[in-house]
């Protein structure tokens, strides 16, 4: 999802058609193809979830959320994304400094290396968790005889998302901190702004829609990991459970409904992200042209 | 590319310092650990744990899986961006919205509902389970699985490029005769091919880390419809570290590959768009 | 307080060297502790304890943990938690090798709970002797599900052999309830047929009509009853009287072979883990709890078979006797059947190498 290029609706509507329509007959199997396909692959699943969650009626629904071991893992995927998010935000404006006002030796090996977590498998990288911080593994050891526990507890958790969402924070300002250029930065500063000053009151305006938007992709998926956060937690109810791990607990419990109503939580908050995406594109859009003429993907030095 | 300049930006090294430790500490140590590992193996061990039949069965059904997955998605998801950019119909903007659904749902609950839709009984799979065609629990599902997962990348790859076409072409080509067709085969698609290619190899690096939906979806046999993350599961819940390691730095080495070949396919794009 | 807790944990462990007068010691030390807080004025800290168990005991020990928080209370007013992690049982072995914080482990076969001590040293080694019948406070054994009215006419192990019969049966290599599943099949053929060579080709068919491998032996339920697979589910006897009950009336039979394992799930206190935290005594009054008439009932009501004799005799109607071997008999002890069957390149592993 990473290395998805941005794009604002609407723009290839407003051009001009004189000579470069399909006739009717073709546009309409086409889109008909199109809305076929989506609808197997994208409004049926999303629907499905919601039927079978109020299959049982409204008082199952709620009664399924209502558990305490639910409300648990409610809990601490919001903590997981709330220390996650952070973490990835601090990081991804640290690195889009360095690799767009800059050049230096180097830089497409560095870029690659943080594109890197998006295609390691999840499950590899809980498995190099697990290789590192296990009893069997190289630091385990040590940290049990302090008594510091990160694998199957929050620590590990957190470690295993941070991994898996690495990427995405970065990958989204680079492109938008690259087409904004450094000439603002330099006239703040010619102007005698301290650097914070300067970072603060100049770059974060510019810039603050791409990262909001690195932030909701890096939010979703941190919020939604299932394979990487599988592999280190335990499955302990109502302590390292997360909500997509709760889903399979529900599951494997007889508790379809139960799985599908934590699932449907799951997906009203996938939807949010849409809604909260789509707002975002509708806000840019506007003072977008500039940027629209700049490359869409990350630099290439 | 630029001349080397003054730069009179501050906090390079700060924040270059911030980047590298951080992705050491959180990405090049972990890999560290694994490579650690795979060096305690000998090459010939390394080489059975990681080839033996079932693991190649497994890489088979991976690579293939996505390989399929993955053109899926080039065909359709054009098919779904051209539709997008170039066409107003009802619910248009909303079906733009939803594009991205994959990317914001949880995998585990994508496995399980489309699990749920293809099984016998399932909405989808009362029609086509008699048919012969089982989505849940054979390969098939493994490669329904992989191209949700992945739909929106060529989609969202392919939008902006669109939008982009310089619709003056297109006319040039449509006054000088060249039937609408044609103009698409000689004109258009060569244009957009890069792209495609671009969004295909991101869709099929996905699928093949691809483990949460596939854990729902997936019967997980041995030799039919076990993938390479979920043997690595399996090695590691059979405590055998040595086996999981050997797989996932094969995973690991192919990634990396993968990942070159983006990188080269997008310069090459953008080289090509100029 | 915490000099007092580091007092009571080692207390029963240094005064009681075997398992008969450990109870009493136990007991003893139990109501000991109970006067000393009331003596204190004051009530004992809360605890929590963390029970790593197998896939088919979540009902089981929802209720008795709730069961053990309330005598535990009112035996000495201190409040415990019990928190559970359910998964494959040898999946779940794995975690607590690796360091998953288990006081007391419930899993599916002594394997597993050997495989603890070898690689972790977590549990002495000779935790068998501690507790009574072998650590394993209740029994069950493997039996068939079928769809009502038994549509392919299933009856015994042969019929699973038959070709158009779908089985559905977890992955023996992360599944405990799979392992038995597994032995229970084999045993039955070496018994009825004579030599390993047949008993392999027996299980060798068997398993070429097994459609999907589950990691735990709930996951193969599901699959069976939620979504539809298969003809036949190989499972736990207390797994297949749950799945019965709770897919209603006419949905699913339960069908008993003419032989099958005698499945004895063990328990454990998780020495080192218990001791750090200072929880041993309310972990082994805990295991011990299983024992009690309480425990007893309990695991009847979840459909495991009961030690005691009382309690067995009142669940009689639910648990009719069968032909039972064990995995000494036939096998030769777990750590043979995990060499010879369930390890890389294993007697399973050449079942899907020849299928292929």
């Amino acid at each position: 999802m990473a290395g998805a290029p941005k794009y604002r609706p609407g723009l290839g509507l407003s051009a001009s058609r004189r000579g470069t329509e399909e006739g009717p007959w073709v546009k309409w199997s086409l889109v008909g193809a199109a809305l076929a396909f989506s609808a197997v692959f994208l409004v049926l699943p999303l629907v499905n979830v919601f039927v079978q969650a109020l299959s049982k009626g409204w008082g199952a629904y709620e009664a399924a959320l209502a558990d305490p071991d639910s409300w648990a893992a409610i809990r601490l995927t919001l903590v997981v994304a709330g220390l996650t998010v952070p973490l990835n935000l601090v990081f991804g404006v640290a690195a889009a400094w360095t690799i767009a006002k800059f050049d230096f030796r180097g830089k497409a090996v560095l870029v690659t290396l943080i594109d890197l977590p998006f295609s390691v498998s999840p499950v590899v990288a809980g498995l190099m968790l697990v290789l590192l911080f296990g009893l069997q593994g190289s630091l385990g050891p040590w940290l049990d005889a302090h008594d510091i526990h990160v694998l199957f507890a929050l620590p590990g958790m957190v470690l295993a998302t941070v991994f898996v969402t690495f990427p995405f924070v970065a990958r989204e300002l680079i492109p938008v901190m690259q087409a904004t250029g450094s000439e603002q930065e330099q006239a703040a500063l010619t102007l005698g702004a301290s650097g914070w000053q300067t970072f603060w009151h100049v770059t974060l305006p510019s810039v603050k829609w791409g990262l909001l938007y690195g932030l909701i992709l890096c939010n979703a998926r941190a919020m939604g990991e299932f394979g990487a956060v599988s592999v280190v937690s335990g499955h302990i109810s109502g302590l390292t459970d997360t909500m997509p791990l709760r889903v399979e607990t529900l599951y494997q419990e007889y508790a379809g409904t139960g799985a599908f109503a934590m699932a449907s939580l799951l997906a009203v908050l996938a939807l949010l992200t849409l809604a909260l995406k789509s707002w975002l594109e509708w806000r840019t859009q506007r003072g977008y042209a500039r940027a629209e003429r700049a490359p869409v993907s990350a630099p290439r030095p | 590319m630029d001349e080397k300049r003054f730069n009179p930006l501050p906090g390079f090294g700060l924040t270059m310092g911030y980047t590298v430790l951080y992705l050491g500490v959180i990405v090049l140590v972990p890999i560290g650990a694994l490579v650690l590992k795979a060096s305690a193996l000998t090459w010939g061990q390394l080489w059975e744990l990681a080839t033996n039949g079932r693991a190649l069965a497994a890489y088979r059904l991976t690579f293939g899986a996505s390989l399929v997955a993955a053109l899926i998605n080039a065909g359709c998801g054009a098919l779904l961006a051209w539709v997008l950019t170039r066409y107003e119909f009802p619910g248009r903007r909303w079906l733009d919205a939803l594009v991205d659904f994959p990317f914001a749902l949880p995998t585990a609950v994508a496995g399980l509902t489309l699990a749920n839709l293809f099984a016998a009984q399932g909405w989808l799979g009362r029609f086509l389970v008699p048919l012969g065609i089982a989505g849940a629990f054979t390969p098939l599902g493994v490669v329904i699985a992989l191209t949700f997962v992945g739909l929106p990348f060529v989609v969202r790859s392919l939008q902006p490029v669109l939008a982009n076409l310089e619709r003056e072409v297109e006319e040039a080509a449509a006054t000088l005769g060249a039937s609408r067709l044609r103009t698409f085969c000689a004109i258009i698609a060569p244009s957009l091919l890069p792209t495609v290619l671009t969004g295909f190899a991101l869709a099929f690096a996905r699928a093949v880390g691809e483990y949460g939906s596939i854990v729902f979806i997936s019967g997980n046999l041995p030799f039919k419809t076990e993938i390479a993350p979920y043997l690595i599961v399996i090695r590691l819940e059979e405590f055998d570290y040595a086996g999981a390691t050997a797989i996932a730095s094969v995973l690991l080495v192919l990634s990396f590959v993968i990942l070159g070949l983006v990188n080269a396919l997008e310069g090459w794009a953008n080289r090509w768009q100029g | 307080m915490k000099a007092f807790a580091s007092w009571t944990r080692d207390l029963p462990r240094a005064a009681a060297p075997d398992g008969v007068s450990r109870r009493a010691w136990l007991l003893r030390a139990l109501g000991l502790l109970g006067a000393v807080s009331v003596a204190a004025g004051s009530q004992p800290k809360p605890v929590t304890l963390l029970n790593v168990s197998f896939d088919t005991t979540r009902e089981l020990f929802r209720e008795f943990n709730a069961a053990f928080a309330k005598f535990w209370a009112a035996k000495n007013g201190q409040t415990v938690v019990i928190r559970q992690s359910h998964g494959g049982s040898g999946k779940q072995a794995r975690a607590v090798i690796n360091g998953l914080q288990a006081d007391v482990v419930t899993l599916a076969l002594a394997y597993d709970i050997e495989a603890i001590v070898r690689l972790s040293g977590a549990i002495e080694a000779d935790w068998q002797g501690r507790f009574p019948d072998n650590s394993s406070p209740y029994t069950s054994t493997i039996v068939f599900v079928v769809r009502h009215g038994n549509p392919k006419g299933i009856r015994d192990w042969d019929d699973l052999c038959r070709p158009g019969v779908g089985v559905i049966t977890p992955n023996p290599k992360t599944s405990g309830g799979a392992r038995w599943n597994y032995l229970a099949a084999y045993g039955y053929a070496v018994k009825r047929l004579g030599t390993q060579a047949q008993a392999r080709e027996f299980v060798t068919a068997l398993y070429a009509n097994v459609p999907i491998l589950d990691t735990g032996a709930r996951g193969a339920s599901t699959s069976f009853v939620d979504r539809g697979l298969g003809d036949v589910l190989i499972a736990w006897e207390s797994e297949a009287l749950l799945a019965v009950r709770e897919a209603g009336p006419g949905v699913l039979s339960l069908v008993r072979p003419s032989r099958s394992i005698l499945a004895e799930p063990p328990v454990a206190v998780v020495d080192r883990v218990a001791r750090r935290r200072g929880v041993t005594t309310v972990a082994r009054a805990y295991l011990q709890y299983l024992y009690s008439d309480t425990g007893q009932d309990l695991a009847a009501k979840h459909f495991f078979r009961p030690r005691s004799p009382a309690v067995a005799q009142r669940y009689h109607a639910q648990f009719p006797p069968l032909n039972q071997f064990t995995v000494a008999e036939v096998f030769g002890g777990w750590a043979e059947a995990h060499r010879q069957h369930f390890r890389q390149g294993g007697v399973f592993d050449t079942l899907y190498r020849r299928r292929e």
